[in-house]
């Protein structure tokens, strides 16, 4: 059966069905066990799988990702909650040289399957360290898988697929996606990692969006179509490893790629993802580019400077018509109060 | 017993002395961190434990491994980088592991293991396994962030783990208290909630007795972590085959007393010499056969540069 389920109630209801079925699964992070639950993606849990399987650390991230991996090389699947990304800056230690590295390092004599959640947080003042998409980072090292799931079914399938993976997997979630709804399944189901999903097909263009970048990237889309032209739209859904197949045949078919990124420009993933269609396409047919993505600054709060650090939809649409027209045309969409972003408040 | 002791000492010092003996003909390809004057630490904590307990280790970590059990062919064979190594060649003496021997790693960034260890024991301890596991560092371990958080969080919840401090004083050329206000390493682990006895020089068999009686205490649920501080002294460089002492950090004067109480010479004492002449046999004949079967083992072949990266199977 498929009912609506929100991202959070997807999260959630993936960890439960996992624990349930699997008594190796086990939930630790900072607060996990408190009466927010993490934004209620870890709610009930305690309830139901006890303070052993489920509880909250001391403030110790460093220490509690070596727990994860320890716990693992002794046969348990731990899921790490991190309620910002940015916090992952305190375990880079333990996931680049020893999350990564164990089963290589060690002849093939052990594994690693953690999964390690982690939330990147946009508006309402959220500044320099609450905002970070900082995935690219993991992209980068050997050994780790990247997921960075958008609509709640693929929040509950890439889930359940990282906590039976064998490798550690960074899970990473927008704090603006938990608000979205779709259908999910009740059962249990995996969303296999490598695999993209073409979103909408298009034949002028193709708009790869990450993460939340998609949700802006679905509404461009809408501009564009007004303008007459018509994007695929499509979603890596997993960062590594990546699906460079779906999106480089999509360029083979439109000649303009636009990838729009949750992070900034400079050695992230779009500029990962450009490389490798060029690399593959550049002696087949000619190809435009373009990368978008936050400012090359630090995230202010102030509203004012905070709108003009993300791509939105009409800056997305402004520079993807300039790509297929040419030249820099100043066309930018008026503002659809349909295709606005969902408007937060906080705190959070 | 002495004779236990005796040949696990000997056996480890030896096949480190072979280890620099070999050394200069390049054929080692593995930067070494010798445990020379140090081996009584892994061998008084590993002659204590059974043997589906688990050791976490350091980049020092040869002397440990063997103390536990590791495979000694498959040692040398890691050192000389052959498809035979513990690790197939892609770990190196700084990452040693037998998983069958419960040796589950060693890191070469200090400190990095400690929390391994401790998440270990919270997976024995929510699988009601009997198991404890060691977790060894060294003093400049103590320097970092994640002893005390590791420390913090496995007396919280009272896991299955005795933390080993084997204290050689330095961290390569710095010495302790040129990185320390005070040189106080057990009160700060007593501090997070266990108990913390020093041991002083090397006491092979004090250190054997301490873990024995830690050990069953965890066993029997009635105690979680315990830490003992291990005095010990390192011989060798900090990492190669030679002596430092013309470096001037420190002075052969300061060495002479820990080479004067070695422990193996003292238990060397204690056993009839047939019986030592034939423990010190033994050794050198697996000593011999360990080189050999690592000399004649191949490199790996080129497409196990891609394998163990991922899963194999789910890809």
């Amino acid at each position: 059966m498929t009912r609506d389920l929100s991202y959070v109630d997807a999260v959630r209801e993936a960890t439960d069905q996992e624990m349930e079925r699997d008594a190796s699964v086990i939930v630790f992070g900072l607060d996990v066990d408190d009466p927010k639950a993490i934004q209620g993606t870890t709610r009930g849990l305690l309830e139901k799988f006890g303070a052993e399987r489920v509880f909250g650390t001391p403030l110790s991230e460093d220490a509690m990702t070596g727990v994860a991996i320890g716990a693992a090389l002794a046969g348990l699947r731990p899921i790490h909650v991190h309620i910002r990304m940015d916090f992952l800056m305190l375990a880079m230690n333990q996931l680049i040289n020893i999350a990564a590295k164990s089963r290589y390092m060690y002849g093939g004599q052990v594994q690693v399957p953690i999964v390690v959640r982690s939330m990147i947080g946009k508006s309402w003042g959220q500044g320099a360290q609450h905002s970070q998409g900082l995935y690219s980072f993991f992209m980068h090292v050997p050994g780790l898988k990247v997921v960075a799931p958008t609509t709640p079914y693929d929040a509950k399938g890439c889930l359940i697929q990282a906590v039976r993976d064998n490798d550690p997997v960074m899970y990473v979630e927008h704090r603006i996606l938990h608000f979205q709804r779709g259908p999910v399944p009740e059962s249990l189901y995996t969303v296999a990692p490598g695999k993209a999903r073409i979103t909408t097909t298009g034949s002028d263009v193709t708009l790869v969006g990450i993460s939340y970048m998609q949700l802006e990237c679905l509404r461009a889309r809408s501009y564009l179509e007004s303008a007459g032209i018509y994007a695929e739209v499509i979603d890596p859904i997993w960062l590594s490893p990546l699906d460079i197949d779906t999106i480089a045949e999509s360029v083979r078919k439109t000649g303009r790629l636009c990838v729009v990124d949750n992070g900034w420009v400079t050695c992230g993933a779009s500029a990962e993802i450009v490389a490798l269609v060029v690399e593959r396409l550049q002696s087949i047919r000619s190809v435009v580019v373009r990368r978008l993505g936050f400012a090359p600054v630090t995230c202010p709060p102030t509203p004012s400077l905070e709108d003009i650090y993300y791509p939105n939809a009409t800056t997305i649409a402004s520079a993807v018509y300039d790509l297929v027209r040419g030249g820099d045309n100043g066309w930018r969409p008026k503002q659809r109060v349909d295709l606005q972003e969902i408007q937060f408040r906080g705190p959070f | 017993m002495h004779e236990r002791f005796y040949k696990a000492l000997y056996r480890i010092r030896r096949v480190e002395e072979e280890i620099a003996a070999v050394y200069p003909s390049d054929k080692i390809k593995s930067p070494v961190h010798l445990s020379i004057g140090q081996e009584a630490v892994s061998v008084g904590v590993c002659e204590a434990l059974c043997p589906d307990d688990v050791v976490f280790g350091t980049y020092r970590s040869h002397a440990l491994y063997l103390a536990k059990g590791g495979n000694l062919r498959r040692m040398i064979a890691e050192l000389y980088g052959k498809v035979d190594g513990c690790a197939k060649g892609k770990g190196g003496s700084m990452h040693l592991i037998d998983a069958q021997a419960r040796v589950m790693g060693a890191s070469a960034v200090v400190g990095t293991t400690i929390p391994q260890a401790v998440g270990f024991a919270y997976a024995l301890k929510l699988q009601r396994k009997d198991s404890v596991v060691v977790s060894f560092f060294g003093d400049g371990a103590v320097d970092e962030g994640v002893f005390h958080e590791s420390m913090n969080f496995a007396t919280l919840k009272s896991l299955p783990i005795v933390f080993v401090c084997e204290n050689n004083f330095y961290a390569i050329h710095t010495h302790l208290l040129r990185r320390h206000k005070r040189d106080n390493i057990c009160e700060r682990a007593s501090a997070y909630g266990m108990p913390a006895e020093r041991i002083p020089e090397n006491d092979v068999l004090r250190i054997y007795e301490r873990v024995k009686e830690a050990t069953a205490g965890i066993r029997s649920g009635d105690s979680g972590p315990v830490f003992l501080e291990c005095l010990t002294y390192r011989l060798k460089e900090h990492v190669g085959p030679n002596e430092d002492f013309t470096l001037g950090y420190r002075h052969r004067e300061e060495a002479q007393t820990w080479i004067t109480n070695d422990p193996m010479a003292r238990l060397a004492g204690f056993i009839d010499p047939g019986e030592r002449r034939r423990i010190e046999n033994d050794v050198e004949l697996e000593i011999r056969d360990a080189f050999a079967f690592a000399e004649q083992s191949p490199f790996p072949d080129l497409p196990e540069l891609y394998t163990d990266v991922f899963d194999h199977e789910a890809k």
